[in-house]
């Protein structure tokens, strides 16, 4: 049995709602902390690492708005999937300029394909998003696919 | 670096992580994640029926990326990479990356890196690619 109605599979397609983020020196440093940095542009923040942009394209939610899980609840801008329990499936970026402090980046994201596969332990249904990054000048900055699994 | 003295099959330096739960919880307010199974370990063990704490997947992505960062230093700029989080690791796990060369273009100065996370038992848990561009 199908786990997708047509009416989750009307989402592929559709972009939510562009989100634009100022990006700060000390976050860049925070983040280079956490994922264990080894190089000083990184650690002094004068540049982010690629994969600083992870979730920096989301809303933030209010405490309301979280389920017992602790993610949000899935608003206006996707699919309620049948399947709740999300697990990271795996990221391609394509980067064609570097980030740094003071950049004003603007990211849209795209639900491009939702699937689903028979797991080992069960269904399991498959959501790619894309996510296009611009910068204050419109020029490309990333592409971010990203494939997220819930099970 | 000289795009000519590197070959296909030429090995870049691995690395050790072993995430603790203060660095777990480090990262996961860097980048804003609240999902419970990133720190909460009875609603883990017991409602997600995780064995153990999960180790964020986009952190072994990050760990990944650094094995081609950190290989590439300021000698270029990465263009394009990606992983796919294969099988979850879990909090106490000692998570190894690493990677090689698997071809080298020195018309376009592009070279292309093949990348890991293994597990303690030796398993490709978090594999990925990387394309690099050469300064000139």
């Amino acid at each position: 049995m199908s786990l997708l109605t047509d009416e989750h599979k009307a989402w592929i397609g559709q972009t939510e709602a562009p989100i634009t983020v100022e990006i700060s020196r000390r976050d860049i440093q925070k983040y280079a902390a956490a994922t264990e940095q080894l190089q000083d542009k990184y650690l002094q923040g004068d540049e982010a690492p690629p994969m600083f942009v992870f979730n920096l394209f989301s809303e933030i939610p209010r405490m309301d708005q979280l389920r017992a899980d602790g993610l949000a609840r899935s608003g206006a801008s996707g699919p309620k999937l049948p399947l709740k329990r999300i697990m990271a499936g795996g990221t391609e970026i394509h980067q064609h300029r570097v980030i740094k402090p003071g950049d004003v980046l603007t990211g849209t994201r795209r639900l491009v394909d939702m699937y689903e596969k028979e797991g080992a332990s069960g269904p399991l249904i498959f959501m790619v998003r894309e996510l296009a990054i611009t910068n204050q000048a419109g020029e490309a900055v990333m592409e971010e696919i990203q494939t997220s699994i819930a099970r | 670096m000289d795009i000519n003295a590197l070959r296909a099959g030429d090995v870049l330096p691995s690395r050790e992580h072993t995430a603790t739960n203060v660095s777990l919880f480090m990262y996961n307010a860097a980048v804003w994640n609240h999902h419970r199974i990133h720190y909460d370990e009875t609603y883990t063990t017991e409602v997600e029926q995780h064995p153990g704490i999960v180790i964020d997947g986009p952190l072994q992505g990050d760990w990944l990326s650094q094995v081609a960062l950190n290989w590439l230093g300021d000698k270029g700029q990465l263009l394009k990479f990606d992983y796919s989080n294969r099988r979850a690791a879990y909090l106490g796990e000692t998570l190894t990356s690493g990677g090689s060369i698997t071809a080298v273009d020195a018309h376009s100065g592009t070279v292309e890196l093949e990348l890991y996370i293994k597990n303690a038992q030796g398993d490709v848990i978090t594999p990925g690619h990387a394309v690099v561009q050469i300064q000139r």
